[in-house]
């Protein structure tokens, strides 16, 4: 899909641009970059954070989706220089280091990982979307994940595991109200 | 400055003004792809998302006034009872993640063919506010999409808002492509019923350079249907069909073929109609 130009522009970018991102509750840095650079681009190759995959670049996978202002996005469609002062949540940011959550934990449970790399995404996409509908229908959830592509597992153990966090967030809660 | 990211509307119309070649920054779905695959080198970018005037959705006793930068999800989540047939079109667009990010006005600036929200702002009769140094302006839907990504705006005008006239009566949007999700239409229909002026009105998508208006086909549907029922018989409903399609003017590509993009407005534009009078 990609056009490569005949020649390369062997004067390359400008690298001029500074700015500070706050990503996943921290002021990042970034110094040197070129204009155009997505904030795919910079988590990845500028700031050190590859949990968001780099598939497609034009929206259609959903392997880069992270939380913006509280808002699910594709950081391929963010022009990093224009996510100055937005609250960056990617999926480094869901659970300290070395640990996983409750939905990362039913993925791994209900088999829905194979090769693994929508995954990330797919984590970012389900935790908002348990975050708005606690208890979804299976419609609630396809369309949820319509725009995270998984080409190995045909969803169904995926939308398991969605249903799985929700029965058991909902059970902690019972077990939370009981006096 | 490479990005300028003004708080107001005046600054960003003065930056436009100063540099009417910069690259205008909106939801980013169709600029950041257009970058990514080296299709546009930005240079300047004038970037949109901290004006918080256009990210309003305001009524009046004339319509309602939806400002560039609101977004399908807003209209989705927010408006949908004040814009029946934008919400409908809006959870088509894309994915959960396009509708959150792509705007009402960047659909309008990129004019695709195809753009979702498009056909129901023509069957709408909706104008499109420009903004400029200069002055504002007012122009419609019909006169501001002149061809396929081709708009009325000028280099140094910002679109700052569409406006959207008060309409009582049912309406629909219908859209084709291979799944339900993140596909770019193969067609699309959106049919409003005016009650009031006993009109009906289509925008017909991807069948043609611009969205399309089908007059002979809304002319004969209005003296067809029973409109203090809201009903009209299966033929005259096949008939608009057939209007819709004979007004349509598409194209082989490689989403579709013209011959089959003509039967299929056909086809949306009957079920669009069905849904208006069954509702």
């Amino acid at each position: 899909m990609t056009d490569h130009d005949a020649t390369p522009d062997l004067t390359g970018p400008d690298l001029s641009e500074s700015y500070a991102l706050s990503i996943n509750g921290r002021d990042r840095e970034v110094a040197d970059a070129w204009l155009g650079e997505s904030l795919l681009y910079v988590l990845r190759e500028r700031l050190g954070l590859p949990g968001s995959k780099n598939a497609c670049e034009q929206g259609e996978c959903g392997s880069c989706s992270v939380m913006m202002d509280g808002l699910l996005v594709n950081s391929c469609c963010v022009l990093a220089a224009d996510a100055v002062d937005a609250d960056v949540r990617t999926v480094e940011g869901l659970a300290p280091d070395g640990t996983l959550t409750d939905v990362q934990q039913a993925f791994l449970d209900a088999g829905a990982v194979q090769c693994g790399f929508c995954i990330p995404g797919l984590i970012v996409s389900v935790h908002d979307l348990l975050d708005r509908a606690p208890q979804p229908d299976e419609l609630e959830v396809r369309e949820a994940i319509s725009g995270n592509l998984c080409r190995c597992t045909g969803y169904g153990r995926i939308l398991q595991a969605v249903q799985d966090v929700a029965a058991a967030r909902t059970a902690a809660d019972a077990q939370e109200d009981r006096p | 400055m490479p990005i300028a990211r003004p708080t107001s509307l005046d600054d960003a119309v003065a930056v436009l003004a100063d540099d009417p070649a910069a690259d205008v920054l909106a939801g980013g779905t169709d600029a950041m792809v257009e970058i990514s695959f080296d299709h546009r080198r930005p240079r300047h970018v004038l970037a949109l998302r901290r004006i918080d005037e256009l990210r309003q959705v305001t009524t009046t006793s004339l319509g309602v006034r939806i400002g560039a930068m609101v977004t399908y999800g807003q209209i989705e989540r927010d408006h949908a009872t004040l814009l029946p047939g934008l919400a409908m079109a809006s959870r088509t667009v894309g994915s959960p993640q396009i509708r959150n990010a792509g705007t009402i006005g960047g659909n309008l600036g990129t004019a695709s063919p195809a753009g979702d929200a498009l056909p129901w702002l023509l069957a709408m009769d909706a104008e499109v506010e420009l903004a400029s140094v200069r002055g504002t302006r007012r122009l419609p839907v019909a006169a501001f999409v002149t061809g396929p990504k081709r708009t009325a705006r000028a280099d140094d005008e910002l679109i700052v808002a569409v406006h959207v006239p008060a309409m009582e009566g049912p309406q629909h949007t219908a859209k084709l492509g291979p799944r339900n999700a993140m596909v770019i239409s193969v067609a699309c229909t959106a049919v409003v019923l005016d009650t009031a002026a006993r009109q009906v009105r289509i925008g017909m998508g991807a069948v043609g350079p611009t969205p399309l208006r089908a007059p002979d086909a809304e002319a004969a549907a209005a003296e067809a249907i029973d409109w203090d029922a809201l009903r009209a018989d299966g033929t005259a409903i096949a008939a608009f069909g057939q209007a819709c399609a004979a007004a349509a003017s598409p194209i082989d590509d490689h989403r579709s073929t013209a011959e089959y993009r003509r039967h299929a407005v056909g086809v949306l534009a009957s079920r669009s109609l069905t849904r208006c009078l069954a509702a």
